[in-house]
């Protein structure tokens, strides 16, 4: 895992005159530290969204889902337009901690900590919309196989059943990676904060690490394959993701572009909140020496490519829909870009397609302003792609007696503002509680963490 | 069995190195020198440790494999038994035994046994959770969490010697030595 520096010149990971003790000093601090003033708010406002949430949780449920703007010919709208676009942004976590593991990019151990409690988080956030979708919430349970009085069993033909499946193992796998992740870290902190009552609770979480290399040599391979399990998982879970829709045979849906298409939103989409939200925490924390410029560049030209897959994928649609040769399929497409949707097919073309082929320029990709702005308008556009992609297929159909228009109410947008307040909540007591850089990881990055780094420089080893 | 020479109260000996390099030359001395019941301590792995140390490779691999076995047989006798022999529907006239819609449960199980397997095999191999280790009684120890690097050799190993034992870690580039209390 560690990296030779000496001999491949490249820009180092780690900005500044660290050594091993500065860099868990700088991050193991942070939750030591009164929480800063802006904290108190930003968990404030948090908080409020989150009573919001409940709130409208509380109202669906005692009203029932007509208070959503669903109903014939859309009976799906925000809520599972949500799911998707939440399930999409954890997924940039599970490629920044696997997949770049797998690939041996040292510079994934600044952010991939970090990348992984936004995954967490998110998967939470979307996993409340299925679950408050089903009417008779009380019966939620139905969708586990589990033994019943009544001899029934999950359809196992059905994609929203495989979506149980699929989210909640990478919701268990993406837990256990980041608790596999945090428990050297959490040793970190029991040893060195003051108070005995943090001492005691990192304790525990720590489960008694000592930092032997007997211990991690078994934690490094729970470590690659862990990696090397949830790589095919992240790809499925999204690929079933996408099922939900290609499984049905609504013209515009039942498509078999569908599985690597939703991946690389998802991915791209992903990215860009990581880039939110880490501009955000580098600034008000001071850890410019640890996500540094170059790392800000590497996300955007990840950023770049899978807006540019993305933008494929969008423009082999209309190409296989004339290709086919299938009326529906051709009518489907034509109303996406020309029908009542129009605003929002081009509201999504202009921010995932047109938006990132700014960061070919070297001085855009490298700007923060810049980085900020085109993280947030990707996001909206991954937005507007799901809602693209669920409306308008189910407003105009086979038969146009039967076409409609869909809106949201004023539920269906209090409810996802309130899904912000429960990932902000999480997230900044990440922030306050737990080491928001992985302090291990980034110590094997460092060019002193190489055995043969003095013997290079023709010290003493 | 101690021998009578070995201090009871003493767990056994701790001996600081400088930096990564200097770990990894003392721990080939240690173990060329044939003590068995000791270990390297650092904040993070390193690499070549584990051939320095003369470890043999971690059996976690196979005990994620056979997690991963289990969790195939679960899903896809999961999905098989109920949906053809204890709730056999006809659905759009499908087979009962409709293995390819079966493809996704048995894959995700497989995955989700595979993790549990490697996350909580894992800790078993490395004695945790482990409250109580006495380790912790030295307070220079707590560095090896953040950027010291020890040896520590136990008492209970057969080659421990009092001064001999020292005198090697001396000679291996130890900074500081000190005893461990049991």
């Amino acid at each position: 895992m560690s990296q030779t520096s000496t001999y491949v010149p490249e820009k180092p990971l780690v900005e500044g005159n660290h050594t091993f003790g500065s860099l868990t000093a700088l991050i193991g601090d942070i939750t030591e530290k009164p929480a800063p003033t802006w904290w108190y708010i930003a968990f404030g406002i948090s908080n409020l969204l989150l009573g919001l949430l409940l709130t409208m949780i509380g109202y669906l449920i005692w009203e029932g889902t007509g208070v959503w703007g669903i109903t014939n010919p859309v009976g799906w709208g925000w809520a599972i337009i949500n799911f998707v676009w939440w399930v999409g942004i954890g997924h940039a976590g599970t490629l920044i901690s696997a997949i770049l593991f797998l690939f041996r990019q040292g510079w994934r151990t600044a952010i991939n900590r970090f990348a992984e409690a936004m995954t967490i988080f998110a998967v939470i956030c979307a996993l409340i919309f299925p679950g408050i979708h089903v009417g008779r919430i009380w019966l939620a349970y139905w969708m586990f196989p589990f033994p019943n009085g009544m001899q029934m069993w999950p359809n196992f033909n059905s994609p929203l059943l495989w979506d149980v499946f699929a989210v909640g193992t990478y919701f268990t796998v993406s837990l256990l990676f980041w608790y596999v992740g945090l428990v050297p870290d959490f040793a970190t902190l029991r040893d060195r904060v003051k108070s005995s009552i943090g001492a005691k609770v990192y304790g525990f979480f720590a489960l008694g690490w000592t930092g032997g290399n007997r211990q991690w040599q078994h934690y490094e391979k729970a470590y690659l394959l862990l990696a090397g399990l949830a790589t095919p998982l992240v790809l499925s879970v999204h690929t079933i993701v996408s099922f939900d829709f290609a499984v049905s045979i609504i013209p515009g849906w039942h498509t078999t572009i569908f599985p690597p298409y939703f991946v690389a939103g998802a991915i791209f989409s992903g990215f860009a909140m990581v880039m939110t939200l880490m501009l955000l925490a580098r600034k008000l924390y001071g850890l410019e020496d640890i996500m540094t410029i170059n790392h800000i560049e590497k996300m955007n030209l990840i950023i770049l490519v899978t807006g540019n897959m993305v933008g494929f994928a969008y423009i082999m649609e209309f190409f296989i829909a004339w290709y086919s040769g299938v009326t529906y399929e051709k009518a489907a497409f034509i109303n996406r870009a020309m029908g009542p949707y129009a605003w929002a097919y081009w509201t999504m073309f202009l921010c995932n397609v047109i938006s990132p082929q700014f960061f070919w320029s070297k001085k855009m990709r490298t700007s923060i302003v810049a980085s900020f702005i085109l993280s947030i308008v990707v996001n909206i556009g991954m937005w507007f792609e799901r809602f693209v992609i669920t409306v308008t297929s189910l407003a105009q159909d086979f038969l146009p007696s039967s076409w409609g228009y869909y809106s949201p109410t004023w539920v269906d947008i209090l409810t996802y503002l309130g899904t912000f307040g429960l990932f902000f909540t999480f997230f900044l007591l990440f922030l306050r509680f737990l080491p928001m850089v992985s302090m291990a990881e980034i110590k094997m990055v460092m060019p002193q963490a190489d055995p043969h780094y003095n013997e290079s420089k023709g010290g003493h080893a | 069995m101690k021998s009578p020479m070995k201090s009871d109260s003493v767990y056994g000996i701790l001996a600081e190195f400088n930096g990564t390099g200097g770990l990894l030359n003392a721990a080939k001395l240690v173990s060329k020198a044939g003590y068995t019941k000791w270990d390297t301590y650092s904040p993070f792995p390193i690499h070549g440790m584990d051939d320095a140390m003369n470890l043999k490779p971690s059996i976690l691999g196979r005990i994620v494999f056979a997690h991963g076995i289990l969790g195939f047989l679960l899903g896809a006798g999961l999905t098989i038994w109920t949906s053809s022999i204890a709730y056999a529907h006809n659905i759009s006239g499908k087979p009962f035994a409709n293995i390819p819609s079966y493809v996704p449960v048995t894959f995700e199980l497989t995955i989700l046994l595979s993790a549990f397997g490697a996350v909580f095999g894992m800790f078993f191999l490395n004695n945790m959770p482990k409250h109580h280790n006495k380790l912790f009684n030295s307070e220079r120890f707590k560095r090896a969490t953040d950027d010291g690097f020890f040896i520590v050799i136990e008492t209970d190993d057969d080659l421990y010697n009092e001064s001999k034992t020292a005198d090697l870690l001396r000679q291996a580039g130890a900074i500081h030595i000190e005893p461990i209390s049991a």
